[in-house]
């Protein structure tokens, strides 16, 4: 199935706008893609008058041009009317943000909802939901820009069944430098499930890795996501509520869905290839690293830092999460400690993990990251950065990365992420080098490479 | 298409709501489980006969509609060693509530396993693989697949199984046989997708492994609410 036209449209028009209200759903919606997002865009209202200047249509039948898509935010009971207009207007795709459907109990005005769009003729996205977000292309969350925080543009897709968890994650994915495709929060998933959008990112060309949130599926729907995931060539990352008992009962009153049992959940989507994140800090470093990295990559990971302390922790962190950091060999330990400055060459260790210590250079690290890189002693490398050293500046970031775009060899960076680091962490973020602020996240990164999604 | 046999046996435990050891061991054998030789007796008289059939020690178990959970009505007894033993053991038995026999059968041993499978709403059939005794409520020592499973997966359910090494070989005891372990497991699926409409859960809780290969030790469909 193509849903460009959810996630790219040319023309786009937003019903239920206010012309008091400048805080409703649809006012926000409509000001900032009139101001800020390449979609044409018209405001519709029965009462007509104007807003922001531009003339409000009384009915989406007014516009004298094709609407590709509708965002539908009217009371309830008015929606199913709506989009049967919508419809005949010929649209070709309806968001229905507006709540007080099946999860306020009101199953039949969601059917009826389905029932006026031709019962699938017209995908509608929704109800109860926040829509869709491309970056500079459109944006359909009623939320006042000023107050989100938005990442770039980037190749991770996220599909949502939770508004609030979609918004959250996107604050997430801006903080860890994380690109993104389109995200789009389904709510009720009345008509666009999961599965009809796994089928539209497989084929979306900008996107690489596909990230779901998901409360539940509906009957056996479950089995047939897995199946289509299976033979999915895309990384997909899924993220589940309801582990628990307690967490279940949540679910249920949330979006009135029926939430299975974890293990189960768990079990099957690993069964089919699919990266199951416990919480959102897997979810975030799976995504940064499989964002980068579409190769897989082994297990055995060399591990190069300034302090010994890190490198201690990173092969604990390593072992725990199923990974190899064995000592090197000696004629790799002699290659290594050759190629180091005269004043650390007696004091750094180069076993694995490779303590460089307190004063070493920025030389030390490119030639150790460089033979390493040569090494088929392992299959990639964890860098973990202490950017407060003397000896080092902020241009390590891309001069490191520019050895792994030389070499190939799959380079994970830690950098403590605090504003003063940024350019370093740029360095590698924007030479496609994922980078975490934790040792254990970077470690989470290699893990996600190996593509060993099964244990 | 659903086993006729199988569906016949279905269809006259509707009214129970589950499908009785005797009756879901039927079913196994059907598919292509190992059920190990088993004798349903009614009468006193009939013990005598088929403990020389089947050879002692046995093992004991009430057959009732109105028992699901045989141990907990003290249903099961094990390790009798003649016969004297085994009319002591039916008379306690017949005692029991809805009774309609003993089925009786040769002890099994080997390393405890539990099958199951579980109608899920989300994923349909799917299939577990534990280690089994009186623990395996408190460790819960299990991996999960959804059904049908190829070998690739039993092969990887048991490398999940933190007793993995129990079946391994522990201690000096033999391995079991991994590749009628697989079968089972693999044959089990394969009936659970049959049963798919039919069935809410299934048990075989023990299934015996060892050397020469696995035993369905006792078994209990619990059958969907029509």
């Amino acid at each position: 199935m193509n849903f460009d036209i959810f996630f790219r449209p040319r023309t786009m028009a937003v019903i239920g706008v206010s012309t008091s209200n400048d805080l409703h759903p649809a006012n926000v919606v409509y000001s900032k893609n009139l101001l800020r997002y390449p979609v044409k865009i018209f405001p519709v209202n029965p009462k007509g008058g104007t807003l922001l200047n531009q003339t409000i249509y009384r009915s989406i039948s007014e516009i004298d041009e094709e609407v590709e898509l509708a965002i539908i935010a009217v009371r309830a009971d008015l929606v199913p009317e709506t989009v049967r207009e919508c419809v005949a207007a010929g649209v070709k795709g309806a968001i229905v943000i507006s709540g007080g459907f099946a999860e306020a109990g009101h199953q039949d005005l969601q059917d009826k909802m389905v029932l006026a769009a031709g019962g699938g003729n017209i995908p509608i996205i929704g109800p109860n939901c926040l829509g869709v977000f491309t970056p500079a292309h459109v944006d359909t969350f009623f939320l006042p820009s000023e107050r989100t925080v938005q990442p770039g543009t980037g190749n991770v897709a996220i599909v949502s069944q939770s508004g609030g968890i979609l918004v959250d994650l996107l604050v997430k994915f801006a903080d860890e430098g994380i690109g993104l495709s389109s995200a789009v929060s389904i709510g009720n998933k009345a008509m666009v499930r999961e599965l009809a959008l796994l089928d539209h990112f497989i084929n979306d060309p900008l996107t690489r890795v596909i990230v779901f949130y998901i409360e539940g599926f509906g009957e056996n729907e479950g089995r047939e996501f897995v199946l289509a995931a299976k033979d999915c060539p895309k990384p997909i990352v899924v993220l589940k509520s309801g582990k628990t008992a307690g967490g279940s009962r949540a679910v249920s009153s949330h979006t009135a869905s029926l939430a299975g049992d974890y293990a189960v959940f768990q079990s099957v989507l690993k069964q089919h290839g699919v990266y199951v994140a416990a919480n959102e800090f897997e979810l975030t470093s799976y995504c940064e690293a499989l964002s980068c990295y579409n190769q897989p990559a082994g297990k055995r990971i060399g591990i190069v830092s300034g302090s010994g302390g890190h490198g201690a922790l990173a092969v604990d962190a390593c072992y725990a999460y199923g990974l190899s950091a064995e000592e090197f060999d000696p004629p790799l330990q002699t290659a290594l400690r050759k190629v180091l400055s005269e004043n650390i060459k007696g004091i750094a260790s180069v076993a694995n993990p490779i303590d460089l210590t307190g004063s070493a250079l920025e030389h030390d690290f490119e030639v150790t990251v460089e033979t390493l890189s040569k090494s088929d002693q392992i299959d990639c490398i964890l860098l973990l950065m202490l950017p407060y050293l003397p000896g080092i500046t902020s241009d390590l970031g891309a001069k490191i990365s520019m050895i792994y775009r030389r070499q190939g060899k799959p380079l994970i960076a830690y950098v403590p992420h605090v504003e003063k680091y940024r350019m370093l962490i740029e360095g590698f973020e924007l030479n496609k080098v994922p980078v975490s602020s934790s040792i254990e996240g970077a470690v989470m990164m290699a893990k996600a490479l190996t593509g060993n999604k099964n244990d | 298409m659903i086993n006729a046999a199988i569906h016949q046996i279905i269809n006259s435990s509707q009214e129970y709501g589950w499908v009785m050891e005797p009756q879901a061991k039927e079913i196994f054998r059907l598919a292509g489980l190992p059920v190990p030789q088993f004798i349903v007796v009614k009468d006193i008289t009939e013990c005598g006969p088929a403990a020389k059939t089947l050879g002692y020690p046995l093992a004991a178990k009430v057959v009732s509609p109105e028992i699901i959970h045989k141990t907990e009505h003290q249903g099961v007894v094990v390790n009798i060693g003649d016969l004297a033993g085994l009319k002591d053991v039916f008379i306690d038995l017949s005692g029991l509530p809805g009774f309609q026999g003993v089925l009786l059968e040769k002890m099994s041993s080997g390393v405890e396993l539990i099958l199951g499978a579980k109608n899920d709403p989300q994923f349909g059939p799917v299939v577990l693989l534990g280690i089994g005794g009186i623990g395996v409520e408190i460790y819960k020592d299990t991996a999960i697949r959804m059904a049908p499973v190829a070998t690739e997966d039993v092969d990887r359910m048991i490398s999940e199984l933190k007793g993995r090494k129990l079946l391994e070989g522990y201690r000096g005891a033999p391995a079991v046989n991994r590749t009628s372990l697989i079968e089972t497991v693999r044959n089990f699926s394969l009936l659970s997708m049959e049963l798919a409409t039919h069935f809410e859960s299934i048990d075989i809780n023990p299934l015996f492994c060892a050397k020469d290969g696995c035993f369905v030790a006792d078994a209990r469909i619990i059958l969907r609410q029509a």
